[in-house]
């Protein structure tokens, strides 16, 4: 009786458990994920849909056999059989099947990371700065002279706005950098995000953008991209950075060139 | 047990009380006791989760109780946004050190391992108690963190610096607590290299005549193998640890780099580097799941093989496998930190090996499956179990797939994706896993079997409950839902909301139906009914023992010989369709 139950428990979690890998799988990844605005986050998305397929078949098939198994074999009296093929069949199955599946997604799935990682921002490349710190995150674009000033953490006063710690008084190129509380970018324009952590770990996560990147204290890191699309979407850190963790965000602001260049001016003045 | 020699024991029989029950020299006693400790973890971890689940969905309600054990955390009951942090790094820590390495290796593994070899005891009986009342010490240093000025501390079981190294400028949560959080873990690595060295030169010194390597049943093997990779882990965290105090305490700088504003201050450090914590834990924290799981495994095949009323289709290649598992163990724990700003090339260097870690898994999968067929299954609660966690290795596995490709992990990576992932994997399967042998050995430890109806229950409950919990996890995942956030209150998380509180549901039914377990454990203790000596008919030596329990030297005054590889059913003998290891004779043509 216990091993029927089982059988039929089992195969039923296994059917619920897959309607949403089904929906992922072949009603398009749009269900499940955020609409995707960049430029890479397509080979992204295949990625995790190719391997959803094959997860997802791996888990119902080993679910199924589960419950089949059991249903058939529970409680079951007379001489023992052995599965056809036995051990060796089992070792070669999982050295082809498995081996080809990790060879493959391996291949394929180093292209998607490639695109993100090891090809260097275009020369052309708006450069932004992006600071976190608890539990804000700040961003700073060079002004007209295409520099950055220097960062002195002794001086970041958050009171008066000086969230960077620049000092215009001894730094030209600080005189004309512009702070802002949100991450403002052209459309259809690569941004080169120069990232940089104020005090602990946080990290710049934005769903649609298919972004994800650490700062890392004491690490000067970079992620570059391309949005695609105009609109705003949330940015949040998923690095835990303490009390206020979950209250840390800001927003990604994606415009036209031509709103982008009014916004920039405006800023300046 | 007809054909013993016999010894002189390695210690004598206890005479006190205290030396009888509190410390003890004796394995199955010391066995016992890191059951116990790992049982009052597993309820604190458990309920601090039903605290935690219960702020999540409903966070200005008052938790009963609460406002007066915890007057900063928890104002009137309602949990503070830095309480839920706190708790959270509590319940991380108490489950994944004093449950999952305590129950299934350290518990199991000392009361079983010396037995199955034919040993009267570990091979080193003063170590042994050692090792477990260093573990104690640690768990209590951990559970005072409760009671200092600052509350616990915050910085998740990963304890990642600088944020768990610079100190009270971080913020709440990251004074003295934190401190004896790395006292703690510093502790219990002293106690677990202790263990596995004992483990180790128990199996490979103690085995009685006839009991050759190959003859060990393989649960005494994931025992070994989890030992030695236990080994390896422990000592790179117990430096690890070192470090992290002597940042916190001495005013080093290992992992801090210089100018770090934190809370107003510049940090009077330079020149150390947070990924040196994250690689020195991690090197520890990725083989520390398999040290959770490879016992687990060993106990369901074991178990699996005396119901099923025959060998599984190669008991050899499953202790292959746990050895590859093992190896490749030691090559992954980059995959954690794909997105923390290592050298991207180094990503798929770590991405492969992970990837690879998926054949020995799917061959022990594909084992298990294809010795069930044609089996003689008997139905209990130990094989029931064993089954949920077949299930359940299969559903958290095939999400690590995911999670071991680095151009998906820029998605997945800390999302509940991940959350549901490792509880799957490696915290309801090896719970499964120690459940399985509590319904198994219990007649062997304490001679009364345990009630199958409620055990029944217990397990169906838990399977439905557990998936109820960790599926949903997978999909708010793939819905971008951060995790280690203790209120959603961003535009994409709100939604999410309903998930959630469903999922508390289920936690708080799941938590509801181990009462079953707790109550059978009790009642069948003083009233279960008298066990025979080998109520599952069972092969391997804990079962040729004169008692239940085991007298102190296990056999009783002898040693018994070794005839027969561990697994003979399916064969035609005296005592019915199986042979002992110790009846002399010939066994099955295996």
């Amino acid at each position: 009786m216990g091993g029927k139950i089982f059988a039929v428990l089992i195969v039923i979690i296994a059917l619920a458990s897959a309607v949403p890998i089904m929906n992922h799988t072949f009603l398009g990844a749009s269900v499940t994920l955020p609409e995707d605005i960049s430029t890479h986050g397509k080979a992204i998305d295949d990625q995790l849909s190719v391997t959803m397929k094959e997860a997802g078949i791996s888990f119902l098939a080993a679910q199924l056999v589960l419950g089949l198994f059991v249903w058939q074999f529970a409680n079951r009296k007379g001489a023992t059989k052995t599965f056809p093929g036995g051990a060796t069949a089992m070792v070669i199955v999982a050295f082809l099947f498995v081996g080809a599946e990790v060879l493959a997604l391996g291949m394929v799935g180093s292209k998607a990371w490639g695109m993100v990682y090891f090809k260097p921002a275009a020369s052309d490349a708006l450069p932004v700065q992006a600071q976190a710190g608890q539990f804000a995150f700040y961003f700073r674009y060079p002004g007209p002279d295409g520099k950055f000033g220097q960062i002195h953490p002794d001086k970041i006063d958050e009171g008066n706005s000086n969230f960077f710690g620049l000092d215009p008084e001894n730094d030209i190129p600080a005189r004309d950098d512009i702070t802002a509380g949100e991450l403002v970018v052209p459309v259809g324009k690569e941004v080169n995000l120069m990232m940089h952590a104020k005090d602990v770990g946080h990290s710049f996560y934005v769903r649609e953008l298919r972004i994800q990147q650490d700062f890392v204290p004491g690490l000067d890191l970079s992620v570059h991209f391309t949005a695609t699309k105009i609109g705003k979407y949330e940015i949040v850190c998923t690095q835990l950075c303490g009390l206020g963790h979950y209250n840390m965000k800001s927003y990604l602001n994606v415009m036209s060139q031509e709103d982008f260049d009014k916004w920039l001016k405006s800023q300046s003045n | 047990m007809s054909d013993m020699s016999v010894h002189a024991a390695v210690h004598g029989a206890p005479t006190s009380f205290i030396r009888k029950y509190v410390f003890s020299l004796d394995h199955k006693i010391i066995g016992l006791q890191y059951y116990a400790l790992a049982l009052v973890a597993v309820v604190t971890g458990m309920v601090l989760s039903w605290i935690m689940r219960v702020h999540l969905v409903w966070p200005n309600a008052p938790i009963p109780g609460l406002g007066a054990l915890a007057k900063v955390g928890a104002p009137g009951g309602v949990v503070t946004p830095e309480y839920y942090l706190q708790l959270m790094t509590m319940h991380g820590t108490l489950m994944v050190f004093f449950v999952l390495t305590n129950a299934p290796f350290a518990a199991f593994g000392n009361y079983f391992l010396p037995i199955q070899i034919g040993a009267e005891d570990m091979a080193f009986p003063r170590f042994n108690m050692m090792s477990f009342w260093t573990t104690f010490v640690a768990f209590c240093i951990l559970i005072s963190a409760f009671f200092v000025g600052d509350g616990p501390p915050l910085s998740g079981w990963t304890g990642y610096a600088p944020l768990s190294a610079v100190g009270k400028d971080a913020g709440p949560g990251q004074g003295i607590g934190q401190s004896l959080w790395g006292i703690s873990i510093f502790v219990f690595c002293i106690a677990s290299l202790l263990g596995s060295l004992n483990f180790i030169a128990t199996t490979l010194d103690l085995r009685t005549k006839g009991m050759t390597l190959s003859r060990m049943p393989i649960v005494t093997w994931a025992w070994f193998i989890t030992s030695c990779i236990a080994l390896l882990a422990f000592a790179v965290l117990m430096p690890a640890c070192l470090l992290l105090i002597l940042d916190r305490v001495t005013g080093t700088s290992f992992f801090i780099p210089a100018g770090l504003n934190v809370g107003d201050h510049i940090q009077p450090h330079q020149g150390g580097s947070p990924l040196l914590w994250q690689h020195l834990f991690w090197f520890f924290g990725h083989p520390e799941v398999y040290i959770a799981i490879l016992p687990a495994i060993g106990i369901v095949s074991h178990i699996l093989i005396c119901n099923m009323r025959k060998n599984m289709l190669s008991h050899r290649v499953l202790i292959y496998c746990m050895m590859a598992i093992g190896f490749l163990s030691y090559m992954v724990w980059g995959h954690h930190m794909f997105l923390s700003g290592m050298n991207p090339f180094s990503a798929l260097v770590f991405s492969f090996p992970t990837l690879m870690i998926t054949i020995p898994a799917t061959i022990m999968t594909l084992i298990w499956l294809g010795s069930l067929y044609g089996s003689n299954l008997r139905i209990n609660s130990a094989s029931l179990f064993c089954l949920g966690f077949i299930s359940m290795f299969v559903s958290g596995g095939v999400s690590g797939f995911f999670l071991a490709q680095p151009s998906i992990d820029i998605y997945l990576h800390a999302t509940y994706f991940v959350v549901g992932h490792f509880h799957m994997v490696m915290g309801v399967a090896a719970i499964m896993g120690v459940f399985a042998g509590t319904y198994f050995w219990f007649p062997k430890m304490t001679g009364r079997m345990m009630n199958e109806t409620l055990g029944r229950w217990h397990f169906f409950l838990t399977l439905i409950g557990t998936y109820a919990i960790f599926m949903p996890f997978h999909y708010l995942g793939l819905a971008g839902n951060v995790r280690r956030y203790s209120a959603f209150q961003d535009d994409f998380l709100v939604p999410l909301i309903p998930v959630h509180k469903f999922i508390t549901y289920a936690a708080l039914f799941t938590g509801a139906a181990q009462l079953i377990f707790i109550a059978n454990l009790v009642y069948s203790r003083f009233k279960g009914p008298q066990a025979s000596p080998n109520p599952w008919e069972c092969t391997s030596l804990e079962w040729s023992t004169p008692s239940s329990p085991p007298p102190f030297d296990n056999f009783g005054g002898q040693h018994p010989v070794v005839h027969h590889d561990p697994y003979q059913y399916g064969v035609k003998s005296s005592t019915g369709d199986y042979i002992m290891q110790t009846s002399p004779g010939p066994g099955a043509a295996s």
